[in-house]
């Protein structure tokens, strides 16, 4: 059996091909060590890194996105989102933060991919949804003439 | 309120942020407009793996790709006024703002518009039907899912197959949204192979090619579409009807560069809808420089960073007295070129020129003016290709009128 994929592990996205027997018999269309990886990983135990939001208590954000710190299990995706679903943080959450040291016992962190300040006593709910949130203006005022 | 300013650079996206990060850097004093409180723009909803594999050497998601260019700007001298809005510019140029103190008026001596793209709503596409709830944009379904944390509904099918339409069908999936299809009307995905293949393949997630919405169904709220399936002119087979009972429908169907406020000093290729810039992505008023989907929708971020820093460095030269009018020999998009900038390169100087296929081609020639030849293989319209030719082509083509960019279908 051959089957043909496009290789995600950069953006060139060779189109690799496989052949499958007893195991791998042939790789090809790969044009680098890492694209060779892929193909043999992808057609035994595809991994994928899940990217995802977890409820955030007290935040000017409602969630925080999330990311496993690394591929897991492809198979293990709905069994992931099912825990994820119940997790929920206390803001503040800074960016890289551990919200789960091990997904499913597959040694993957999941951490925070943005940070959420927590809402302050002037903010009305979600502020990007029209409540009169802190403006975080990133740096510096304004510059006068 | 004035503020005076050597660049000032419109939109706090990528492309702006790389854009002030290096005017700033050139010795331009530089302020960063941005209409909404944070900067980042569309990055900050885009929560999915996939970006700064070229400029940062590592898969990130989009507000990690937007911490890291955040935290370049923050470096420099660059000031940013987020929950600014710039009503208008006058050529000099000068801005008028406003925020929540009031009016502002910004004089700068160089501008460089990043305002990013908008999706193409629901309207113009002139479907039949009643005009019920339940029908989303990608990009606004994107924003309610990861920013507000709010479903748009229960069961939803997507039309168009660009890459948002693609990273919502399995985001919509994963958050227990029942996707019933994606209807693509070309016969070809819009989007890139790696997310037909890692978006809707890996959730078994039906792609229709060849096929469209006939007709949308539903009172207040919707309770069904007609998908058909359309021949190679794009006109509907009767009889090819199937009915999906859906409450929310998702539209990817294409991005429009937001350059409403400058446009007028645009030269515009009428046959093409594109603006002339040339590659110092300079418009032809020789302030106004362009960056980001504002010029045209670009495939990776990555190159939407690297074309801003770019813009931003030009312009500071601009504003500084540092960029002479140089004669630009113009570039002409030929056979098979559905989009190309720049579209004039300076003799002499090396240029990386990108450009979009209108048709899936296996192998084609991509020839530049009679100094360029390459070979490629697999181009494909969703998949932007970069051709770089170095000084030496570009010095052979002194003198020549113009330089025609054309693919060959080998």
């Amino acid at each position: 059996m051959i089957r043909e994929f496009p290789c995600v592990s950069c953006p060139l996205g060779c189109l690799l091909r496989v052949e499958l027997g007893e195991g791998v018999i042939r790789i090809e269309g790969h044009r680098c060590p890492r694209g060779e990886a892929y193909a043999r990983e992808e057609v035994t135990d595809p991994k994928r890194v899940l990217a995802t939001s977890v409820k955030v208590l007290g935040g000017d954000y409602p969630l925080v996105s999330v990311r496993t710190d690394r591929p897991i299990p492809k198979r293990l995706i709905p069994q992931a989102m099912a825990v994820i679903r119940k997790l929920a943080v206390d803001a503040p959450v800074s960016i890289g933060q551990e919200i789960l040291s091990d997904l499913l016992g597959t040694g993957a962190r999941l951490i925070a991919t943005r940070s959420v300040r927590k809402a302050s006593a002037s903010d009305e709910g979600d502020p990007s949804l029209g409540g009169q949130g802190q403006p975080p203006v990133e740096k510096g005022d304004l510059p006068e003439s | 309120m004035r503020i005076s300013v050597d660049v000032a650079v419109v939109g706090g996206g990528a492309a702006g942020m790389a854009a002030a990060k290096a005017a700033a850097e050139a010795g331009a004093k530089t302020l960063l407009l941005e209409r909404e409180e944070r900067l980042g723009g569309v990055l900050d909803q885009c929560i999915h793996p996939g970006f700064g594999l070229h400029r940062y050497r590592e898969e990130l998601t989009g507000p990690e790709f937007s911490y890291r260019l955040l935290s370049e700007l923050a470096r420099t001298s660059a000031e940013v006024l987020s929950g600014t809005t710039v009503l208008s510019v006058q050529p000099g140029p000068e801005l008028l703002c406003a925020n929540q103190k009031g009016l502002l008026r910004v004089q700068a001596k160089a501008l460089v518009w990043a305002g990013g793209a908008r999706e193409r709503p629901f309207g113009p596409l002139l479907i039949p039907g009643t005009r019920p709830a339940g029908i989303f944009t990608a990009g606004l379904a994107q924003k309610l899912v990861n920013i507000h944390g709010l479903l748009p509904g229960r069961r939803a099918l997507i039309l168009g197959s660009g890459d948002i339409g693609l990273i919502m069908a399995r985001r919509l999936h994963l958050e227990g949204v029942e996707v019933v299809g994606v209807a693509e009307i070309r016969p070809f995905p819009g989007g890139l192979l790696r997310n037909v293949a890692q978006c809707l393949e890996d959730f078994g997630i039906p792609l229709f090619l060849r096929h469209t919405v006939a007709q949308v169904h539903g009172r207040k709220r919707l309770s069904g579409v007609t998908l058909v399936e359309v021949d190679e002119r794009g006109q509907l087979l009767p009889g090819t009807e199937k009915f999906f009972s859906v409450d929310t429908l998702v539209l990817s169907v294409g991005l429009i560069p937001e350059l409403r406020p400058v446009e007028h000093f645009l030269v515009w290729d009428h046959s093409r809808r594109w603006p002339w810039v040339n590659s110092f992505w300079q418009t032809a008023a020789p302030w106004l420089f362009l960056a980001g989907n504002s010029l045209t929708v670009f495939d990776l971020v990555d190159t939407v960073a690297r074309v801003g820093e770019e813009a931003g460095r030009n312009a500071a030269r601009y504003a500084l007295g540092d960029l002479p009018p140089v004669s630009t020999l113009p570039l002409r998009g030929g056979e098979n070129v559905a989009v190309l900038v720049p579209q004039a390169c300076i003799p002499g100087e090396p240029v990386s020129l990108f450009l979009r296929v209108p048709k899936p081609m296996d192998q084609a020639v991509i020839r530049v003016g009679g100094v360029y030849e390459k070979n490629h293989k697999y181009l494909r319209p969703a998949e932007m290709v970069e051709i770089k030719l170095p000084a030496e082509a570009t010095t052979a083509l002194a003198g020549k009128n113009e330089a025609l960019v054309e693919v060959c279908p080998q």
